[in-house]
């Protein structure tokens, strides 16, 4: 009972936020001198990468808490992150096309962070494909554990990596100056949005998640007392 | 030191094997002349273009050898059962993947000690410089490191050649970028200074998945 | 060998308690109670799926357990893994050897992961043990499956363990060859604890002191071996598995 009564409040809470930075972002906002109207991509873009990286730290948390203790929950939590995580790596890399057209001339880029993005990707791909192809289910939630620890471990190597591959000093990125006060508020007002969206749907689909398990057991347990009532 | 003795014991144990075989050294050391020899058809051969995708051609290489060898490491072990003939004897599990580890890196530098001559000899570049052997042992660490792991969790899958190259090459960008950047410098006959970024990029690369490795390996053979 | 003569407290050379293993949702074993007596033989029965190779996977360590503890000669398993896997030896249908190396490359390899002393004496006595002195310079792989299974037990016995646990060794191998490997096993001497699991009821019968019927993950039934017929023990089977052994 007290859980869907927390995802209630974050329903409510996400819709509110998602309302607020929808206005902001075409209302609100004034629009960007040099980039124009395209840089209102950028309020979009910033909270699914952000996504895509908190979404991948707590498949790191679960899959820790899963290898340590071997109770089904930590898998739960990791899977369940780990299906938002590619889905908003997905829209990170397809916001981050969007911006790279009108504002390089391309398509594609190999822009640091959208290719550390796109080897992101990669690694939530290997997530899930180390678990399908294990013979046995549970061998498979292991497996996706060591590579979503893995995968982890390494997105800042990666960072790194792709980051100085460029030829551009890494400080350079993080504060490329100052945003407006108005551009910084909408884009936290964005932010908000989009992690309140976040834990709605982690919790969402653990408690569905948790549902199929339950499914299983019940099914196994009369399956098995069907064998038993045989003899 | 009874865990690294044990460890060697296991390294030992596939170097024989490999003496008997040649399995893994003969088909690919051969398969990465092939690559080096069709990239070649690939780029043409004139001289400057060759010194600009040289470290690309050799890491590619490198890259798939290795791969091929460490899609072996773990497939005698499951023959007749032998990792459960491991893992009841009274070593711990990591000592298990550092002597399989060991073993694959010596088995990749070996294959990596016969291309580097020869890529010299045909594509006619200063290959043999202290600073790209360094490149490459450093490289060559942590693809085993890597690659030892997902080998012992890709031979317990359905479909395990295909599996690793998915699973290891995400893992291992940063390696294999760092590996052609660091080559081009060194065949270009920079300092070391200016290597210096690059080769910590694979120190550190290194030094954290020996130990995530070594730390999870557990769980990838137990059930 | 029993518990309750009160005098002295016997050390199980296996003790389980309260032993349960799941795959994810999926129970192997729900609560196994038992112990073994130092220098008792045991056999267990049940159907495929039942847990006998659970509990054995359980017992060298392969697996960890789910809850629940083993002790071996009155230690933890789980805590002093390195140690207690010493005074165990296992055999299973798979030989656990390597094909491209000869008999003696392989006894000497485990005999250094068992930090066997005077290792080149050991690996000779246990290959005459086995029958396969005059074959140890062959490769394992060119070797028959009869004669790679006998090697097993050699690697088996290298260390002197005092538990042996043998799960269904004789499968794939003929009559004949089945018979050359219980002799090799049991002459072996040193009279260790063994845990044998098998699909002939009869051999298990024969050669063990007590018998265990495990099914869904539980023991159904326990007893000696001794006042037991085999049509007994085919009614008794029948009656704990539901189905013909």
């Amino acid at each position: 009972m007290g859980k869907s009564y927390l995802r209630n409040i974050l329903s409510a809470v996400s819709f509110l936020l998602m309302a607020a930075s929808l206005y902001m972002v075409f209302v609100y906002v004034p629009t960007e001198a040099t980039m124009g109207i395209v840089q209102r991509i950028f309020y979009l873009m910033v909270p699914v990468a952000w996504l895509s990286l908190l979404s991948f730290l707590i498949v790191f948390i679960g899959s820790i808490l899963y290898l340590r203790k071997k109770q089904s929950r930590w898998d739960v939590l990791a899977r369940s992150s780990a299906e938002i995580g590619i889905i908003f790596t997905t829209l990170t890399l397809i916001t981050g096309s969007l911006w790279a057209r009108p504002v390089w001339g391309v398509w594609w880029t190999w822009e640091p962070r959208l290719t550390a993005t796109l080897v992101l990707w990669f690694i939530y791909l290997a997530y899930f494909l180390a678990r399908s192809l294990a013979a046995e289910e549970h061998r498979g939630a292991t497996f996706a554990a060591v590579v979503g620890i893995l995968g982890f471990v390494d997105v800042p190597i990666i960072g790194l990596a792709t980051t100085l591959w460029r030829g551009i000093h890494p400080g350079a990125l993080i504060f490329q100056g100052g945003l407006a006060p108005s551009m910084l508020l909408t884009l936290m007002v964005s932010l908000a949005a989009f992690t309140a969206l976040y834990s709605l749907l982690l919790l969402q689909r653990i408690s569905m998640k948790n549902d199929e398990i339950e499914i299983k057991r019940l099914l196994g347990l009369t399956a098995e007392r069907h064998n038993t009532g045989d003899r | 030191m009874r865990f690294l003795s044990k460890a060697l014991v296991i390294t030992w144990k596939d170097a024989l094997s490999e003496m008997r075989t040649k399995e893994v050294l003969s088909s690919v050391v051969v398969f990465a002349l092939l690559v080096i020899v069709i990239f070649n058809f690939a780029f043409g051969a004139s001289q400057e273009k060759m010194l600009l995708v040289a470290p690309g051609i050799l890491w590619v290489t490198f890259t798939f050898a290795g791969m091929l060898s460490i899609n072996r490491a773990f497939i005698p072990e499951k023959e007749q059962g032998c990792l459960e003939g491991l893992m009841v004897c009274p070593i711990s599990r990591e000592a298990i993947y550092i002597g399989k580890m060991l073993g694959s890196l010596l088995f990749m530098l070996i294959v990596e000690a016969i291309a580097l001559p020869i890529f010299t000899f045909l594509f006619n570049l200063p290959v043999l410089s202290l600073q790209l052997v360094v490149v490459t042992v450093l490289a060559t660490l942590g693809f085993v490191a890597v690659g030892t792991l997902f080998s012992a969790l890709a031979v317990n899958t359905k479909a395990r050649e295909m599996v690793l190259p998915i699973l290891f090459l995400p893992i291992v960008v940063p390696l294999i970028i760092s590996a052609v950047k660091a080559s081009e410098l060194a065949l270009s006959r920079e300092s070391w200074a200016t290597l210096a970024s690059w080769l910590g990029i694979m120190g550190a690369f290194d030094v954290i998945f020996l130990v995530v490795s070594f730390l999870v390996f557990a769980f990838v053979i137990e059930e | 060998m029993t518990a309750d003569n009160g005098k002295v407290s016997p050390v199980w050379a296996i003790d389980i308690q309260g032993l349960t293993k799941s795959f994810g949702n999926s129970l192997a074993l729900r609560g196994i109670d038992f112990q073994v007596g130092q220098g008792e033989s045991v056999v267990i029965f049940g159907p495929n799926g039942a847990g006998k190779t659970t509990l054995i996977k359980l017992l060298a360590s392969i697996m960890n357990p789910t809850s629940g503890k083993i002790l071996i000669n009155g230690r933890s398993l789980k805590d002093n893994a390195e140690e207690v896997r010493r005074q165990i030896g296992v055999v299973t249908h798979q030989t656990f050897l390597y094909s491209h190396l000869t008999g003696r490359e392989n006894l000497e390899f485990y005999s250094r992961l068992y930090d066997v002393p005077r290792r080149r004496e050991r690996i000779d006595e246990v290959a005459a043990l086995v029958g396969m002195k005059s074959r140890l310079h062959d490769r394992v792989g060119t070797l028959s499956r009869g004669m790679q299974q006998r090697l097993s037990i050699a690697r088996c016995l290298l260390h002197r363990p005092s538990i042996i646990l043998l799960d269904e060794p004789e499968t794939g191998l003929d009559q004949q060859a089945t018979a050359m490997l219980w002799q090799a096993l049991w002459s072996a001497g040193e009279s260790p604890t063994i845990v044998l699991t098998t699909h002939s009821l009869e051999r298990g019968l024969a050669l063990c002191e007590r018998l265990l019927i495990l099914a869904w993950g539980r023991i159904a039934y326990q007893g000696s071996t001794r006042a037991l017929g085999l049509d007994d023990l085919r009614r008794t089977y029948q009656h704990c598995v539901g189905i013909e052994p």
